[in-house]
């Protein structure tokens, strides 16, 4: 066997860190041709499974690459895309959150070609994937699937108060919550510091009230008589009909207290319902039949300026520094086509929502009634910064959660012009910043 | 050359200056120089003076944060040292399972915090808290208790958590110097009359004073730095009312993607632990010499 010591050792670990330092690069350890595809852990366990047993390996026959999917926390994306940007080398794909694309605009390749065909093929866009995915001309990701957010409720317990159909006004959903809470069956929300149900919350709220953080030229409007009556409104609101326990909830707390019984309803994925489906025998309605028959779901009611939504949407970027990119780009190609995508799409169940319209159409939706109100997910969600754009200073706002924590202190005792005037201030100075 | 004392010296001290340039130095500079610039992800930007701090110091949620670290530092490092030496003299005792105890003394300093943080995170659970339930059974609470969910409360559950994780460390530490101390003076002091409490303030107090201070240095430090414990229990929330430097640092550099911005708001707790750690070093030379 060949000697190594340790004078070798320091030769050679030597000279490996000089040539780092000298080349201004990590190194890259994936090989050429092997596409490093990384996105979060799926909500929905056996989407991942489906790919890791069946497509990858159907794609890599097809296509004559390697693909290495990997999957981590949705919040930790963030973490690794900035190490990865910074460095210059990581993953080729990366999956992307929200309006993402913008933050990382200058470190993603164009992918105008495979998305705008994508988009054709298939019916076209939702507005909130494409605002979230294009800069100019340029196509920053290939978007993904929507991840609708609608309410989930228990359907006997409305109708126990006289509410058969869901609450269409935000009146109505408070005269429901009051009417709940005194039965110790209160409306659950987040309005703490999680990046999911959090911000897919206060911030239709306020949009259906008519209040924005920016007008269209992206100058600062938040202060203005809609949010107001929108802060007002949820400060009583919140006391009479919601668990005040939820300024303190992540993304997981209130399926936790949808399942057990405690809240009458939350906005959510349609995690809670599909958890139910998963173990029926496991989660029980206090008079013991099964809670997935006592679900329905629902859009969040309407305010004086309509009905908006604001989805967690996913969509691919394709890294600048990747060595890959043709590789890669054959690679969403390959998953986007309609035969390929379906599949991973009814693995599914309705928890994402395709990014185009043909898929609307689909058998599955007609499958189970309860999982149909998020077939239409897309037409009604906006992007974070409307009227404006979803850009750099958008994520700013919504990062800092300055839209949640207005109606959080509203609620925790502040004055409601207080509360308006303090986001207000804070939103400002993000867009007047440089 | 080996043969030279000087030229020897400088030969073993290279890999250590190596280490702490390449780990330290260069990092601390590289930090410095993204908050002089206006950096953000993907994009190297160009230098802009000190403008990100002056946007930092005008920003409401910053100087929230900046004294919440304040408070978090000083509440939980009052309370680690005197749960700390209040642990040490009991655990300085001659007792049986004497070096058992010690051991499961640490356990909270050995657990990956993320992971007790997780436990605690169930505990302080708005809708299943265990203390919630608990107080509860014994008719102390007829209605929950919002440990994470108010601004002052969840503040306090932090702190608690700190100081649980942290008191370990006093304990052992003090304990260390608790038994350097000669148990003769202890014996001279009583011979003399001195009761209890005049032993403890004039003769182990003193002594243990050096060992104290480097304790609560490293501590303080630590514990301005503190970010896993908040993220996950509060991630700074409600309302801000949890953010320290650290996690907000992280939101604007990493959510964000402000990298200078982001620097900014770590340096900015550098002029405050550096007077600490001035402080604290020119006291125990000052102790070491009296």
């Amino acid at each position: 066997m060949a000697q190594f010591d340790r004078r070798k050792f320091l030769q050679y670990s030597g000279a490996g860190l000089a040539g780092i330092l000298a080349s201004h690069q990590a190194p890259v350890f994936a090989q050429a041709g092997t596409v490093h595809w990384l996105k979060w852990n799926d909500f929905v366990p056996a989407s991942d499974e489906l790919l890791r047993k069946t497509m990858l390996p159907e794609a890599m026959k097809a296509l004559g690459v390697k693909i290495n999917l990997e999957t981590i926390n949705g919040n930790d994306l963030q973490a690794r895309i900035t190490a990865a940007i910074q460095s210059g080398a990581g993953p080729d794909l990366i999956m992307a959150f929200n309006n993402f694309p913008h933050v990382y605009s200058s470190g993603v390749a164009d992918v105008a070609d495979i998305a705008e065909a994508i988009g054709k093929a298939q019916g076209g866009y939702y507005r909130l994937c494409r605002a979230n995915t294009t800069e100019g001309k340029k196509s920053l990701s290939v978007p993904w699937a929507i991840i609708g957010a609608e309410i989930a409720y228990r359907k006997s317990w409305f109708d126990e108060i006289g509410y058969s159909t869901f609450p269409q006004t935000w009146e109505q959903y408070h005269d429901a919550g009051k009417k709940l809470k005194a039965k110790g069956r209160p409306l659950g929300q987040t309005l703490g510091h999680t990046f999911g149900d959090a911000p897919t919350f206060s911030y239709p709220y306020l949009w259906s009230f008519g209040g924005k953080e920016v007008d269209e030229k992206g100058k600062a409007v938040l202060q203005s008589k809609q949010t107001l009556d929108s802060v007002k409104f949820m400060q009583s609101f919140w006391k009479d009909s919601f668990d005040e326990g939820g300024l303190a909830w992540d993304d997981t707390n209130n399926n936790r207290a949808f399942l057990s019984g405690t809240i009458s309803a939350t906005l959510n994925g349609a995690s809670i319902y599909i958890e139910t489906l998963r173990k029926p025998d496991q989660y029980q309605t206090e008079k013991g039949a099964q809670m997935k028959s006592d679900i329905r779901h629902a859009q969040l009611p309407k305010g004086p300026a309509g009905q908006f939504a604001f989805h967690l949407f996913q969509s691919h970027m394709l890294m600048g520094y990747s060595k890959n990119q043709k590789a890669a780009k054959e690679f969403m190609k390959w998953i986007h086509t309609p035969a390929n995508y379906e599949k991973w799409f009814v693995s599914q169940k309705g928890y994402s929502t395709p990014p185009t319209q043909t898929w609307e159409k689909h058998k599955m939706w007609d499958e189970d009634p309860v999982m149909a109100p998020f077939k239409l997910a897309g037409r009604v969600g906006l992007t974070p910064g409307y009227a404006g754009l979803p850009n750099r200073k958008a994520a700013e706002v919504l990062t800092k959660y300055i839209i949640t924590d207005m109606y959080a202190k509203a609620v925790q005792g502040m004055t409601a012009e207080a509360a308006v005037a303090w986001a207000h201030e804070e939103v400002s100075k993000v867009y007047n910043g440089v | 050359m080996l043969e030279r004392e000087g030229a020897l010296a400088f030969w073993l001290l290279v890999p250590t200056l190596a280490l702490l340039t390449l780990f330290i130095a260069y990092p601390f500079v590289r930090g410095v120089w993204l908050s002089v610039t206006n950096t953000v992800v993907g994009e190297p930007g160009h230098f802009i003076g000190l403008h990100n701090f002056t946007k930092i110091f005008d920003d409401s949620i910053f100087r929230t944060a900046a004294l919440n670290t304040f408070v978090y530092t000083g509440v939980t490092t009052v309370f680690k040292l005197a749960l700390g030496l209040w642990l040490a003299l009991l655990l300085n005792r001659h007792f049986r399972g004497k070096a058992w105890v010690r051991a499961f003394i640490l356990l909270p300093f050995i657990i990956p915090t993320v992971l007790s943080t997780l436990a605690w995170k169930w505990m302080f659970d708005p809708t299943f808290s265990v203390f919630n339930w608990l107080f509860w059974k014994l008719s102390i609470i007829n209605s929950r208790i919002n440990w994470l969910g108010d601004p002052e409360l969840a503040m306090a559950s932090i702190m608690t958590v700190n100081v649980w994780r942290g008191v370990p460390f006093y304990a052992i530490s003090l304990l260390a110097g608790l038994q350097t101390i000669n148990p003769d003076l202890h014996e001279a002091a009583a011979i003399d009359g001195a009761n209890r409490w005049q032993r403890f303030w004039h003769v182990t107090w003193p002594l243990l004073l050096p060992v104290t201070m480097v304790v609560v240095l490293f501590s303080v430090i630590q514990t301005f730095a503190d970010f896993q414990l908040v993220y996950v229990l509060t991630g700074g929330g409600p309302a801000n009312a949890t953010h320290l430097f650290a996690t907000y640092a992280y939101q604007i550099g990493v959510g964000t993607g402000l990298l200078s911005e982001g620097a900014a708001i770590s340096l900015a707790m550098f002029p405050a632990l550096l007077l600490v750690v001035v402080f604290q070093l020119w006291y125990i030379r000052r102790v070491e010499n009296r």
